[in-house]
Order: structure tokens, then sequence, then C-alpha cells
């Protein structure tokens, strides 16, 4: 008889680096868990209400994001919790942590507990609140890190506004200590930073605009390395960029520093090179680099000093884009292209398989703390199941999220997700 | 005559010979604008010039140069418009191009603005400056005086001082000059040099003394004298006491050789008054000729046939 509900995989290459597995196995799912990893055909059909002929694609854990922007509250014209998670499980996400530059800022228990009701009514997968490091983002006092803790934030994060003074993020590193949340830093000297508004180099000066130098985010990398040494408290780095940072990261990890990195999608795909043309889907902070840094981070990506990849899904609106260059907002969405861009890089032989996987799942459960981003058996059943012989070209018309400020459309993509399930249940994929 | 097409957005777009077929046509405007007759290549036409950063010199050459082609004018500034009240640069560019103009002239703070009109609306533009990017043609004037006063470009010593890192008018004039086949060589306090010199292609050196005994042409930049600046540059005294053209830096140069401004000149600072106004300053020269620039430029985006066929009559 079977199972009310319970969906059977098989034939698929299951790649799980939690548990070191990558074969061909079937999967059971049953009442919102994985009950059963099993070679091919050891699992009855019987005991599932649904069978999924896998064959080809790969059956790997519910993707996490450490690192995306909801805008819920307050700038829900550029996204909400709904639209923006229905972008992450057409990704292959089944969980997202969301920044907290919102209106108001998430920089109180009650901001952090509106996040995660609304989540529970709206969102298409998990969602989990990362509370800010100071109040209102201003850098001047400390937010209120227990109470946000104790409503669901699993880290800690001024995103977008770097925290200048140095005695402020220190005693925010010994602060979250007490409540075992990991920092992250948006690495960039703001006064360096300056006006820049692309990678300083000879392009920026061919292109008239102002350069963001790589120094304003290795200073910082370096400095948040030496408050780790200092607090010994948990120290994560937002799309690290440049292959000067990446030194200064590895130097911190082989002293054991408890230092992580992550890098994004565009920064591993795209260099400087982009800008040309004033497109402002292609400004970000930090920049696009030169090529050589893109390549030092592929590098990072696939020997496992970067710990992961994570979008900075930045939705913005026309009016924050369609204007002059030097004004516009920072950032593109990227929920809904980061897999299939990134998948790229193993489908060239830059990283392997397994390592990719586990940059977009172990990786980020490690970093937040959640039993997700495996498929051990017991777990919550998050899957994410992935064709890499699918070639598509990503359109207008594709994009879930509110907001259309990617620089990809039009962009011919290799490799897609064709299922979402979480926590059981069918989120995304043909039904 | 060969034809620059729809936009002037940088000096770069150009070809030498696209530059050789502009400064023919000014060349030969120089008669009739010097007497003050019309030459009716615009005529019926509209040009806006669209600017939204103060500006006397460009605009008013702009407008010198529409009226002695007979074309008509549309003045939009950002103090009397509804860029103030926040109108996008979108918005504002379309509602004046639903007006039928034919001709778009922006200067904008903001480098990038012009190519990013030029994907929004559907008729020509001219850029008169965008932030730090290019002053296409600053650069095409200048040029085209040193080689109305020294016979040619190729090969002459082009010595640029000033801001150079934040300046278009020296980003323009590198493209030109050295498409012409000029020695480029850019002079500065090192806060106000490019971060990387050399990718422009020119040479550069900190002190003014080495450069000018072998320099044709020295261009001295405006300084801007914001208090902003005053973590580039310590004070204007001092800039001046280094990289300003005085009597006795003048002297070192060689006989013949010219001093350009693009203007304003803060004297006392980036030259000297008895040097701005001396027998090598070229100064007012330069102004003159960026009417005939820019008829030239006006007349090969507006009406390129009616250009060509002008010439042809012109020369017979």
């Amino acid at each position: 008889m079977a199972a009310n509900g319970a969906i059977l995989i098989i034939g698929g290459r299951v790649i799980d680096p939690s548990q070191k597995i990558d074969r061909e196995m079937d999967v059971l799912l049953d009442g919102g868990k994985i009950v059963a990893l099993d070679k091919p055909g050891a699992i009855p059909t019987s005991k599932a209400e649904r069978t999924i002929d896998a064959k080809g694609q790969w059956v790997l854990p519910g993707l996490i994001d450490v690192h995306v922007h909801l805008r819920e509250p307050g700038l829900e014209y550029k996204e909400t919790i709904e639209s923006g998670t229905k972008a992450a499980v057409a990704g292959g996400f089944t969980s997202v942590a969301c920044m907290a530059n919102t209106q108001p800022v998430n920089d109180n228990p009650y901001v952090t507990a509106y996040i995660r009701e609304k989540a529970r009514s709206s969102a298409a997968c998990r969602v989990f609140p990362i509370g800010a490091v100071s109040k209102g983002l201003k850098g001047e006092e400390l937010a209120e890190i227990g109470g946000m803790v104790r409503e669901g934030a699993v880290a800690i994060s001024d995103d977008g506004m770097p925290v200048m003074n140095s005695y402020l993020m220190r005693k925010a590193m010994d602060y979250a200590k007490a409540f075992n949340v990991p920092i992250i830093s948006h690495a960039e000297d703001w006064n360096l930073v300056g006006q820049g508004v692309v990678n300083e180099s000879a392009l920026s000066n061919e292109l008239g605009l102002r350069g963001n130098p790589a120094a304003a985010e290795e200073i910082m990398v370096a400095r948040e390395i030496a408050l780790c040494r200092l607090t010994r408290s948990r120290v994560h780095i937002a799309h690290i960029s440049t292959a000067v940072a990446l030194e200064h990261l590895r130097r911190a990890k082989h002293d054991g520093l408890p230092v992580t990195a992550e890098a994004s999608p565009h920064h591993l795909m795209l260099n400087e090179e982009s800008v040309r043309g004033y497109d402002t889907n292609f400004k970000m902070a930090p920049p696009l680099r030169s090529q050589e840094d893109v390549e030092a981070l592929r590098k990072a990506v696939a020997e496992g000093l970067v710990d992961l990849i994570a979008t900075d899904h930045a939705p913005h609106g026309t009016v924050d884009k369609a204007v002059e260059f030097d004004q516009a907002a920072n950032g593109i969405i990227g929920l809904q292209t980061a897999v299939p861009l990134t998948y790229e890089l193993v489908a060239s032989g830059a990283i392997s398989p397994a390592r990719w996987v586990e940059a977009l799942t172990a990786g980020p459960a490690r970093l937040i703390g959640v039993p997700y981003g495996t498929l051990l058996v017991g777990r919550d059943a998050d899957v994410t199941v992935f064709d890499p012989r699918a070639k598509w070209t990503f359109m207008g018309s594709d994009i879930l999220s509110k907001s259309q400020n990617s620089p990809f459309i039009g962009h011919p993509l290799h490799g897609k997700v064709m299922a979402t399930i979480v926590g059981g249940r069918w989120a995304y994929g043909a039904s | 005559m060969s034809s620059i097409g729809n936009h002037l957005i940088s000096a770069g777009q150009l070809s030498e010979k696209e530059i050789r077929s502009l400064f023919a046509a000014a060349k030969a405007f120089s008669g009739p604008a010097s007497r003050g007759e019309t030459v009716p290549l615009l005529q019926g036409k509209t040009v806006v010039n669209l600017f939204f950063e103060a500006s006397t010199r460009t605009r008013s050459s702009f407008e010198v140069a529409t009226r002695k082609l007979g074309g008509g004018l549309m003045a939009f500034a950002t103090s009397s418009s509804s860029v103030a009240k926040g109108e996008t640069l979108i918005d504002t560019a379309k509602n004046i191009v639903a007006m039928g103009p034919h001709c778009l002239v922006v200067r904008h703070s903001s480098a990038g603005s012009p190519e990013f009109l030029t994907r929004n609306v559907s008729i020509p533009v001219i850029n008169a400056g965008d932030g730090f990017h290019e002053h296409p043609t600053q650069g095409l004037l200048d040029a085209y005086t040193i080689e109305e006063k020294l016979g040619s470009v190729s090969g002459k010593r082009v010595v640029i001082v000033g801001d150079i890192a934040h300046s278009r008018v020296a980003r323009s004039n590198i493209l030109v000059l050295r498409k012409l086949g000029a020695r480029v060589a850019v002079c500065g306090p090192p806060t106000l040099l490019p971060p990387h010199p050399q990718a422009l292609g020119v040479d550069f050196s900190y002190r003014l003394e080495t450069l000018l005994p072998d320099a044709d042409v020295v261009m001295a930049l405006r300084i801007q004298l914001e208090r902003q600046n005053r973590m580039q540059v310590p004070s204007v005294a001092e800039y001046s006491q280094y990289w300003g053209i005085n009597r006795e830096r003048a002297q070192l140069l060689k006989k013949g050789a010219i001093i350009l401004h693009p203007g304003p000149v803060n004297r006392g600072v980036e030259l000297d008054p008895e040097v701005a106004d001396g027998p090598n300053s070229v100064i007012l020269d330069q102004v003159f000729n960026g009417v005939l620039i820019r008829m030239a430029v006006l007349a090969s985006v507006c009406n390129p046939e009616g250009l060509k066929a002008w010439l042809q009559t012109a020369r017979s």
C-alpha cells in the first residue's frame, strides 16, 4: 500500500557531499522526511504514491542560498517573501537566508518575528532571517542580537553597509559568541570606496567612471580576519572577489581561524569588461573585477578555500536601475540563474561535481547551522533534481522575481533545475 | 566627406579619416563664420542643448554653431526643468524628443549618460561632456587648433598638465591626438593622475620641468578649487608652485611652442596672467575653432548629404 504523498525518485545520480555519496541511487521521501536511500531498484515502487524517473539527472540535497535580499518588509515594489521564494525554488533552492536591509531594518526581534511569520504564510521555501549587526545599519550601536536569534535569526550582518567602526565590529563579534551565530561581513572600506562605482583599473579610467579599488575590499577582509584572530568569533566574508583577499583568507584558515567565505555567481562568471556600455545590470558591490581575480576565485571555490556559493540576489526596480550609471543601485537578481551559471564551471572541469554541490548545500548549511543540505535518512525531505544535459536560454518571461535586473536575460545556459521538493512537498517542476 | 554616423559619444569612435573630414569641414566653415554668413545646413532643424551641468562656453559654442548653420535652438538646463522635481533622465529626454527636435547635445555629470540616451531615443546624440569620461568636441577643437598653428599634429610632443584623472578633456584629447600621431605626455600631482597612465598610451611625469623643454604644445587643465579636493591637493598655492605655468617655466619652452587651456582659466593657478595673455597662448583661437568644429559635427550628424554637397560647391 503506497503511503500517502510518498515520492520515489529512481535512476538518478545522487550527489550528497555530506555523506560522501556520488552514485546512482533511489531516494524515497515520505511524511516530509527522507526515509530511504538505496541502490537502484532496491526500493519497491509500491512504497510510493508517485515515482519520478530521474535517469540522466542529478538528485541533490535541496540547495541553500545564505545571501538573498527579499525586500520585505518595506520595499515590496522590488520583491516580497512570496515572489523571492518562488524564484528561489525555480532556481533549485529549498532554503534562503535573507539580509537585514529591509524597511524597517531587521535590527530587533519584532521585525525578525514578522519575517518569520510572513514566510510561514507565504513562502515557497524555508526562509531564515539574518539580523543586523548595528541598529539601523548605522554602524553606531549594537542591534538586539540576542532577541533576533531567539526569533529565528541565523546570522548577523549589516550587508551593504560595511561596519566601518572596528571597535563596534569587535564588540559585535564578541557579543555574537553568546548566541553562536556568525557575523557576515560585507567587506569594503567605505572611505576608500568613496564614490567608486566600478573596479579601479585602466578600464575605469577609460570609461570615466570612478574606481573602487580592490584594496578597499582587501583592507576590510584583513581587518575582519584580525578581529577574528582577536575574538575567535565566527566570521563569514560575503561575496569575496579579489585574488589578494583570497590570500588573506588562505592564511587565516591555515592558522585555524573560524573564517569562511562565499563567492557570488556573478563574480565567478563575469569580469569588469562587462561594464563597457554602461549597462547598470553589471553594477554591483563589490564591483566586477579583473579576469585574474575571476580565475583566482574559481580556483578558490574548487579547492574549498571559498566555502560556498551564494547569490546576493538583489532585486531592484527600473526606478533604481534605468538611470545614470553612477546613480544606479548596486546588485542583480540571481536565484534563478545561479545553478546553471555556476554549473558551467563543472561542465568545463574547473570544479568537481561533488565540490560544486557541497558549495550549494553542506557548506551553507554549516554556516547558518541548519539541519538541511543533506539527504541523510530521517532528515527533512529537501531535494533538488537537476538535469545537466539541458540547454536553454534565460528569458525575461522566465523571471519570477518582481524585479528584472539581470544581466543574463537572453544568455544561453547549461543545465536546468527540473524539480524542487521542500519538506516532501512539490515546490517547483512539472507535476 | 566621410560621415561620423548618428551619434558622437567618444573621440575614440572616430577614425583618422573621420577626424580629417571634420577638420576639412571646420576649415571650410571658417570663411563664412568669420564673415558672419549663415551656412544653411540646419535650416528647418532644431538642436536641443540638454545640459544637466553648468556650462557657459560649450553651451554657447553649440548655440552659435547651430545659428551659423541656420538651425533652431531649444535650450534646456536643469535649473529650469523638471529634473529638479525628480524626473528621470529617460523621461526628460523622451519628453523633449516628443517635441520633434533633430539632435540632442548632452552634458551630464554621470559618465555614460549620452551613450545610455542613444539606447533610449531615436535622434542623434552629441556628447558635450559626460562626467570624467569624454568631451569629444573639445578634443577635436584642440587638435584642430594645434594643426592650424603648427601645421601638423603628427610627431608633436603635447604635454597635458593638471587633473588628468578627473578630466574628460584630457581623455578626449589623448584619443584624438594619439590617432593623429602626437606624442602625448601627462603631468600633475600623483593624486590627480589616473591609476594606470601607461594604459592610455601616454608618457607621464610628476615634474613639469622635465617635460617642458621638449614640448611643442602645453595644455593646462582647469583645477577644481572645491573643498573636497583638499584630500588630493593640499592647497592651490602649492599646486601652482609645482604645476602652474609661470613666466619662469614658460621660458623653458621651445620658441614657437603654444599654450592651450580649455577654460575657464584660474589666473595665477594653472597659468600666470603673463602666460595666459602672452605670445604663446592660443586660448582665444581655441574658442573660435570650437564653433567651427561644432558646426562640422552638427552638420555631419544632422545633414551629412547636405554637408557633402556644400563642401563640393565651396571647393569649386
